[in-house]
């Protein structure tokens, strides 16, 4: 017999599957760490308008989202097609946003505190005037630092 | 050959073959509900709130640049109808007044950008506004950032860098109160 064919016949055909947890785990790992827990389902209709002056958000933890938009289809029986404003998983009102920015305010670190950002995530053909009010209210409670959300300009 | 005891018999092994099943299921779920996209947008100072409305008339007109976008979306610009897409370079003109026009700022220290809407503007529009005006500046700050240590402006610079640029061109835009028209 020859020399090669034997070789051949004595190695070990299977890939050895040993490893293959601690790569899932290191998949499962990435995906932990970059993730971001959907907290609220949405029940206002939000497409942010485009904008190219955009700052990255940077702590998650340090971000309050103030919804406004049309309620969805599901909700315009109970809520009408008016825009209205979602704190958290519930339609509210404007009196209601001192209470929700002290609730999310107790859970940060005071040291913290002042780079606390509220993200208004308003639909583009909602008019001024809800969004008017929602930041004068804003402003009386001292959340000064305030983002709008926007999608970046598709570059072409 | 000294018998063997039933515990060396046993293989002390926990059959890790499912561990990449489980390791799945949880990567499964992650993939599911994760969100990568980040959150972009434009970051704004709001001044605090005081009862009394900041009273401009008391500026000199040269140095205010006064930008009304009313119900229909329309911009009047130093009572001038402009469009959203020559804001940009009209603001930069009027910040940095390069020709010293009597009519422009006097220098970009003294300029002030005022910006009112209606209730009735629509939000795209606001923001489009807002986004040139912004935009305005941050090109000037770019152009002087160059020329004083040669690197484009960015929020990732030493403060002392940004506080020099700031100090030469402040970002001063004043809302005023929205006037009640074309309320939904």
């Amino acid at each position: 017999m020859s020399k090669f064919s034997k070789k051949r016949g004595k190695a070990d055909p299977e890939v050895s599957t040993a490893s293959l947890p601690d790569i899932i785990f290191m998949l499962l790992f990435f995906f932990m760490v970059v993730t971001v827990l959907r907290d609220a389902e949405l029940k206002v209709k939000v497409i942010t308008p485009y904008a190219s002056e955009l700052t990255k958000l940077e702590e998650k933890s340090l971000v309050n989202y103030l919804y406004i938009g049309k309620p969805t289809k599901q909700h315009q029986a109970t809520y009408g097609t008016k825009p209205r404003m979602q704190l958290g998983d519930k339609f509210a009102e404007v009196r209601d946003i001192p209470l929700f920015l002290e609730k999310h305010k107790v859970k940060v670190p005071e040291a913290k505190r002042p780079r606390i950002t509220s993200s208004l995530r308003v639909d583009g053909e909602v008019t001024m005037g809800i969004v008017q009010d929602v930041k004068t209210s804003l402003r009386k409670n001292g959340q000064l630092r305030v983002n709008y959300s926007a999608k970046k300009v598709p570059t072409n | 050959m000294a018998k063997k005891s039933s515990r060396d018999r046993m293989k002390n092994e926990i059959n890790a073959g499912s561990m990449a099943d489980i390791a799945f299921l949880l990567l499964i779920f992650f993939l599911v509900t994760t969100t990568i996209a980040e959150d972009k947008g434009i970051l704004v100072k709001l001044p605090p709130w005081s009862e009394e409305e900041p009273d401009i008339t008391k500026l000199k007109e040269r140095n205010v640049y006064s930008v009304l976008v009313n119900a229909q979306n329309q911009l009047l610009v130093r009572e001038q109808p402009m469009r959203i897409e020559d804001l940009r370079e009209n603001a930069q003109e009027f910040i940095a007044n390069p020709m010293k026009r009597p009519d422009l700022s006097e220098k970009p220290t003294k300029a002030i950008i005022s910006l009112k809407n209606d209730r009735g503007t629509n939000y795209e529009t606001y923001l489009k506004v807002y986004n040139e005006l912004k935009g305005a500046y941050n090109d000037l700050w770019n152009e002087l950032c160059q020329r004083k240590f040669g690197i484009d402006y960015s929020e990732e610079l030493p403060v002392a860098y940004r506080k020099a640029i700031k100090a030469e061109i402040p970002f001063v835009l004043s809302e005023a109160e929205p006037t009640n028209f074309g309320e939904e």
